[in-house]
């Protein structure tokens, strides 16, 4: 069984702000490490290789550096990796994203599974993970919050819906997204990392893939365009209420019904 | 659509160069640099060094005929005969945008045994309730939902698209987005219309820390995903628009997925994930007035908690502890009620979105982070407001 995990580097975002000066965002030594959300997906690929004799490969697109997230998922248990970067990448939207990782996985030949995280801390879209399973033609399903069985041919699931819990058994080929609290991550292992210091990365780039037009990737082929960032309106106001408890309990009242938390 | 260009430079620093960049996307790259995948064209380059990096527009390729698109549509999501309230506040949104540039508001309303959602729908202003009633749609599977939404959108053209951003809605506008390689805007807080039909969408990024307005110009249909609870549904009125019920072929409802149980979901326990929390401080002065803090938790559906003394007293469990030693909470509206606001404690809440402190101290910590500060008496005010409360609550 052949299963790929997507995961993505993304910036420290405790540490992202924004220049109200400059409009723009500041620079603060920003740290990279793997998507919190993608450890996740790792342990959840990890746990069925376990069971299945699988091998688990990571996918990861993004810049040389992001080679330090999948160094750090071979810590993890992960088999292989690969790297999708060139600069026709850059500046990708959800849609140009999925399709250089779609492409990517074909490129490498379809797995049983793929298994996203739920989301990242910096796009914070939770759409990569569908939208990968749509260009590549086979069914998801997201948000899932426990593996209940799996098998040869399929796998068992609890799906998180608004109102309830959905046991769902899906059949290979397919894609999950995975929630937090699926599984608890491992810590990185320094056996395995010593193991694997020398494991090599794969890399692939524009050429390599199967649809290699450069309009389809990156920004040329982002439908959605930032057209400015922005810091959030000051949500710090601060305003001192000091009056009699019949008037301060209206207020409180107003603004509770206000921002329909009644 | 534009993109960064590198000017030819010489005698530059090439490390200065690179660390201009938070996210390491310029890279080197022979003698000279250049812009790798980790580009989020966040400009940042572009104000600090307009020597060397400038902006290059480029012409699209093929642009949409925007005439051939029209109408904003919602999906309309329900659950056991019940339409998710999220689905009638974007309704609402459907409409203002669709009144600013005369175009008509769409509804598209899938399951099976539906129609009875039809006529309550209609009542909230919508020009057309599109309707694939079939045994097949019974429960939301993903192949079959996305085939019977392309149809609809092949039908009706509609210029932009609403989706509720609850996990169905999640996992449902990614795949039909992507099936008309189209752009998506998840998240949504503010949403606007330009002449030209273009949507302003405006969207938190970095985890809340900035906001990005995004358009999809060249596109259609706009797809974007909002939460709910950011938009206010509108009033009912007597309904002036109509119903079409459409078919589509059972075999293209076919589904890998087989459902093998659906059960209600167990309410969220820890306060990690609560929307909203009310927590009681020393402020409280015997076990027994907690009662006033449980109550107002159950008027705002929230979870409480507890500072670390309450903890300790054997008040709380020590899951409910927030702080320091404790949990770490980002709630949508945390209200602390008789809390000092120690560092300890700041230190876990701090994150929230709005904080509303009650204190009878005026000079007391937390109103140095409490975006409403309320001084007064707990034993005032929170018995006032519950009584407001449940008028209010028998008044509806
Ligand atoms: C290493 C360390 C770790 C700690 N970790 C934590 C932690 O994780 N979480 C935590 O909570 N604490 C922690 N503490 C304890 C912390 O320092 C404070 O002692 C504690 O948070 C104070 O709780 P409090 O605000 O409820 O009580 P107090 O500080 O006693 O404040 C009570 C407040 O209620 C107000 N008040 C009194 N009567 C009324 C009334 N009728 N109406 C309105 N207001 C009224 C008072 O003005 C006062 O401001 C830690 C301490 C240490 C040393
Ligand atoms: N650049 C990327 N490389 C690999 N996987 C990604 C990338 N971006 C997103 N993903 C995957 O898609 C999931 C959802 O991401 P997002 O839609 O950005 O919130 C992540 O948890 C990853 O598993």
């Amino acid at each position: 069984m052949k299963i790929y995990v997507c995961i993505k580097q993304v910036p420290d975002t405790t540490k992202v702000d924004i220049d109200p000066e400059t409009m723009t965002l500041k620079r603060g030594g920003i740290d990279s490490k793997i998507n919190p959300f993608d450890l996740y997906a790792i342990e959840t690929a990890v746990k069925l290789k376990e069971a299945h004799a699988a091998t688990v490969c990571a996918i990861s697109m993004g810049p040389q550096q992001s080679e330090a997230a999948i160094r750090e998922s071979y810590m993890l248990g992960v088999d292989e990796g690969v790297l999708l970067s060139d600069r026709n990448f850059a500046g990708a939207d959800v849609l140009a994203t999925s399709y250089a990782l779609s492409q990517g996985i074909l490129s490498l030949g379809m797995p049983d599974m793929i298994i996203c995280g739920q989301q990242t801390t910096d796009g914070d879209t939770a759409q990569v993970g569908p939208e990968i399973a749509e260009f590549l033609d086979i069914p998801h399903v997201a948000w899932v919050r426990r593996i209940v069985d799996s098998d040869e041919t399929g796998i068992t699931v609890e799906m998180d819906m608004p109102e309830t819990v959905e046991v769902v058994r899906i059949s290979y080929p397919c894609l999950i997204t995975v929630e937090k609290g699926v599984f608890q991550p491992r810590l990185p292992s320094f056996k395995l990392k010593m193991a694997t210091r020398e494991r090599p990365i794969r890399r692939l780039t524009l050429a390599d893939l199967p649809d290699s037009e450069p309009l389809r990737y990156g920004l040329k082929g982002s439908p959605t365009q930032v057209i400015r960032v922005f810091p959030p309106q000051n949500s710090s106001q601060r305003e001192t209420w000091n009056d009699s408890p019949e008037v301060l309990s209206e207020k409180l009242y107003s603004r509770l019904n206000e921002l329909k938390f009644l | 659509m534009s993109s960064i260009k590198i000017l030819p430079f010489s005698g530059q620093n090439i490390d200065e160069l690179l660390a201009l960049c938070p996210f390491n996307a310029i890279e080197k790259c022979g003698d000279g640099i250049d812009i790798n995948a980790g580009c989020r064209m966040c400009r940042i380059c572009l104000k600090r060094r307009p020597d060397i990096f400038v902006l290059a527009e480029h012409q699209p390729k093929a642009t949409v005929n925007k005439s051939d698109w029209r109408g904003i549509a919602v999906y309309v999501e329900h659950f056991n005969s019940a339409i998710h309230p999220v689905s009638f506040e974007l309704v609402g949104k459907a409409r203002e945008l669709a009144d600013k540039t005369g175009q008509p508001v769409f509804c598209l309303l899938i399951g099976e045994q539906v129609k009875s959602l039809t006529a309550e729908i209609l009542e909230y202003g919508v020009d057309k309730v599109y309707v694939y009633d079939r045994p097949e749609l019974k429960h939301f599977k993903i192949e079959p939902y996305t085939a019977v939404f392309e149809d609809f959108i092949n039908r009706v053209r509609p210029s932009g698209i609403l989706v509720g951003g609850t996990s169905l809605g999640r996992s449902l506008a990614p795949r039909v987005a992507a099936r008309f390689r189209t752009g998506l805007t998840a998240d949504c807080t503010i949403l606007d219309i330009n002449e030209n039909t273009d949507i302003d969408q405006i969207r938190p990024a970095y985890g809340g820390n900035i906001m990005a307005h995004i358009q999809t110009p060249n596109h259609r249909p706009q797809f974007a995903t909002v939460r709910y609870k950011i938009f206010n549904a509108p009033a009912r009125r007597q309904p002036t628009g109509t119903a079409e019920f459409c078919d589509i072929a059972p075999e293209r409802l076919k589904s890998a997925i087989e459902i093998l149980e659906i059960r209600p979901k167990e309410k969220v326990r820890s306060i990690e994930d609560a929307e909203t929390i009310v927590v009681a401080g020393k402020g409280i002065k015997k076990e027994a007035d907690l009662q006033m803090i449980y109550e107002l938790a159950d008027a705002l559906d929230a979870m409480t908690a507890g500072t670390r003394p309450l903890i300790e007293q054997g008040w709380f469990d020590p899951r409910l502890q927030i702080g320091l030693s404790g949990r770490t909470v980002k709630p949508k509206l945390i209200i602390t009620c008789g809390v000092s606001g120690s560092v300890q404690f700041a230190a876990g809440m701090q994150g929230a979105e709005n904080i509303i402190a009650i204190n009878n101290d005026p000079i007391a910590a937390i109103f140095n982070i409490a975006h409403s500060a309320v001084i007064g008496d707990i034993y005032q005010i929170v018995p006032a407001l519950l009584g407001k409360i449940r008028r209010g609550a028998s008044s509806q």
